[in-house]
């Protein structure tokens, strides 16, 4: 099989006359923990929800696992497991039958009975063993039933199968997706905006969840306007801006601007600096972004009258919200 | 079939009201009729005198005083434009509900094609429409044997099956037209089925507005009609199949390649 999960040329998507995504060049490889990063309506839905056939695209082509995202489209779908930033349900069913009815819809089974299949322990269930070219007719009956896989899921994730989809909160919602997305064990797991709406330590208990399935050569393709979280979790990132990939790389890469995060007790000519970004005067002292020759920082601190200070290596949301968005 | 199995849960409820609403009202219909057959001499003398009104329904043409004349009417009306709201509103939402609800997005990541889709909810489509009206003829024979009358199989069965290709009909169309809708289209489905309705009767009334009866399926389930010629009207229903075989490919084709937003 091909050897990497995403991979798009010039893809484009346009609503009529609106923007959605233009020329998107994104290269995904299996295995990976990639990260897709951009605020709010810059194209990351609409990237996703092509790749996974929702939507056609108006230019470029797209391939997942090496397979055409508009002819082999159900092909695609059955190795990948599908976290949508706002979940809705059919009313009236219980959680137990949304799961049900997913793993049937991919052609699963799922037992309803209370009796659990063979036990396996806790992380082999939710790290499935895999070959490269595990098709759905090779599959044992073990791996062919979900149940026991959303069972532990639920489990891990607090989440009651018999509570009716209706009457849960946002986040027991998210929930149910993030089980119907992982049950039947898929090769690549697209997630949007994934931790909405969940609590931290489920925020934790899914990202444990997620670094379990990467370990296990599952490729997670993780989209976030959260940068802290694909810092903390992906190997790769990409970053999106009206509709366009800015930049993109290893996330040490990204994060290797060379800008520098200062802060100072006492006082200094700020104006003598050029490169000074989200500049905060506190009233002893400073706090900046500096991404400039050091000579020259240390020439004018060494004119101001310096108490203490301290230079960092900025985080990644900091260099995304001041040097990617200018 | 999981789609098939979905759709019907999905629809229980609503299905059960349908058909209690309007079995209900049939059978008080037909238990009427021991009770109208009496008073039928006057009757017939106060709808003659009431001139169109009475043409727009078929009532110049048959006889109220037998229980097939009495039924065409009364309960036809009660089939007809009943069967023919159920029907409307079950075509038009199959599709659009999905996206007004927002399910479409768990619905269609999931590997089932897009065809399959539309495959397993027109048959779940075809399929309460089937069952609707065999629970219906049923009880309407028992509520005919009930009181006593005769029951006549022949135009019953005819008129029933009129009423349920036009069932079928305005299912088609109004399926046709959900592929093109983002939000539920409830308010178009029964606008459809009574403007067909009226259509019809307006097609009665006048002369000069006649040709209507080519474009509303109430045409060929008019009782007076039926019962004459002891047949359905073949040409009128060869219309009717047309624009439902138009309403099933428009939605094949459009929504296959459909925009999920």
């Amino acid at each position: 099989m091909n050897e990497n999960a995403i991979q798009t040329r010039n893809l484009t998507k346009y609503y009529g006359k609106t923007r959605g995504i233009e020329q998107i060049d994104l290269t995904v490889p299996r295995g990976d923990f990639f990260g897709f990063i951009g605020p709010n309506g810059a194209g990351k839905s609409t990237t996703i929800r092509t790749l996974l056939g929702l939507i056609r695209p108006t230019g470029g082509e797209a391939k997942i696992f090496g397979l055409d995202i508009i002819n082999d489209r159900e092909r695609i779908l059955s190795h990948v497991g599908y976290l949508p930033s706002e979940t809705s349900f059919y009313p009236g069913m219980r959680v137990r039958d949304v799961l049900k009815l997913s793993a049937e819809l991919r052609g699963r089974s799922f037992r309803r009975s209370k009796q659990p299949l063979p036990r396996s322990s806790h992380g082999i269930a939710t790290q499935p063993r895999r070959s490269d070219n595990r098709c759905e007719a090779t599959l044992s009956p073990w791996e062919h039933d979900c149940s026991e896989t959303a069972r532990l899921l639920c489990e891990r994730l607090q989440l009651d199968p018999a509570r009716k989809v209706d009457e849960l909160s946002l986040g027991n919602k998210k929930k149910v997706s993030i089980v119907c997305a992982l049950q039947h064990d898929p090769d690549l797991l697209i997630l949007d905006e994934p931790t909405s709406g969940l609590d931290p330590l489920m925020q934790r208990e899914f990202f444990e969840i997620l670094r379990e399935r990467s370990a296990g050569g599952t490729t997670i393709f993780l989209s976030s306007h959260i940068l802290s979280e694909i810092q903390h979790n992906c190997a790769h990132a990409a970053m999106i801006r009206d509709g366009r990939i800015i930049a993109s790389g290893s996330v040490e890469d990204l994060s290797r601007t060379g800008a520098r995060r200062v802060s100072i007790r006492g006082q200094m000519d700020y104006g003598a600096l050029s490169s000074v970004k989200n500049l905060r005067i506190l009233s002893d002292g400073a706090d900046f972004l500096y991404r400039g020759d050091v000579q020259a920082l240390l020439a004018v601190m060494a004119n101001g009258t310096i108490r203490d200070v301290s230079i960092n290596e900025p985080d990644l949301e900091e260099i995304f919200l001041h040097y990617y968005t200018d | 079939m999981t789609i098939i199995k979905h759709e019907l849960r999905q629809n229980r409820t609503s299905f059960a009201v349908w058909t209690a609403s309007i079995a209900f009202l049939l059978i008080v219909c037909v238990f009427l009729f021991p009770e109208m057959k009496g008073e039928m001499d006057s009757m017939g003398n106060l709808f003659a005198s009431m001139g169109r009104f009475t043409a727009a329904f078929g009532m110049d043409r048959l006889n109220f005083g037998t229980l097939i004349g009495y039924y065409s009417i009364e309960c036809g009306n009660i089939l007809g434009l009943g069967g023919a709201l159920f029907a409307s509103l079950l075509g038009i939402s199959a599709l659009t509900k999905e996206e007004k609800d927002r399910t479409a997005e768990f619905l269609l990541t999931h590997p089932v094609s897009r065809m399959r889709v539309i495959t397993e909810k027109l048959a779940a489509v075809f399929l309460q429409i089937t069952v609707i009206n065999l629970l219906i003829l049923i009880l309407s024979l028992l509520s005919i044997a009930l009181i006593g009358e005769d029951i006549p199989f022949k135009e019953l069965l005819l008129i029933h099956g009129a009423y349920f290709l036009l069932q079928l009909e305005l299912a088609c169309i109004c399926f046709g037209i959900s592929a093109f809708l983002r939000r539920g289209g409830a308010g178009i489905g029964m606008g459809l089925a009574a403007a067909a309705y009226f259509l019809n009767l307006v097609a009665n009334i006048s002369e000069s507005a006649r040709f209507l009866h080519w474009l509303t399926p109430f045409a060929y389930c008019e009782g007076a009609d039926i019962i004459a010629a002891g047949k359905l009207d073949g040409g009128r229903i060869a219309v009717g199949t047309t624009l439902a075989v138009i309403g099933i490919t428009v939605a094949y084709r459009h929504y296959v390649r459909k925009d999920i937003r």
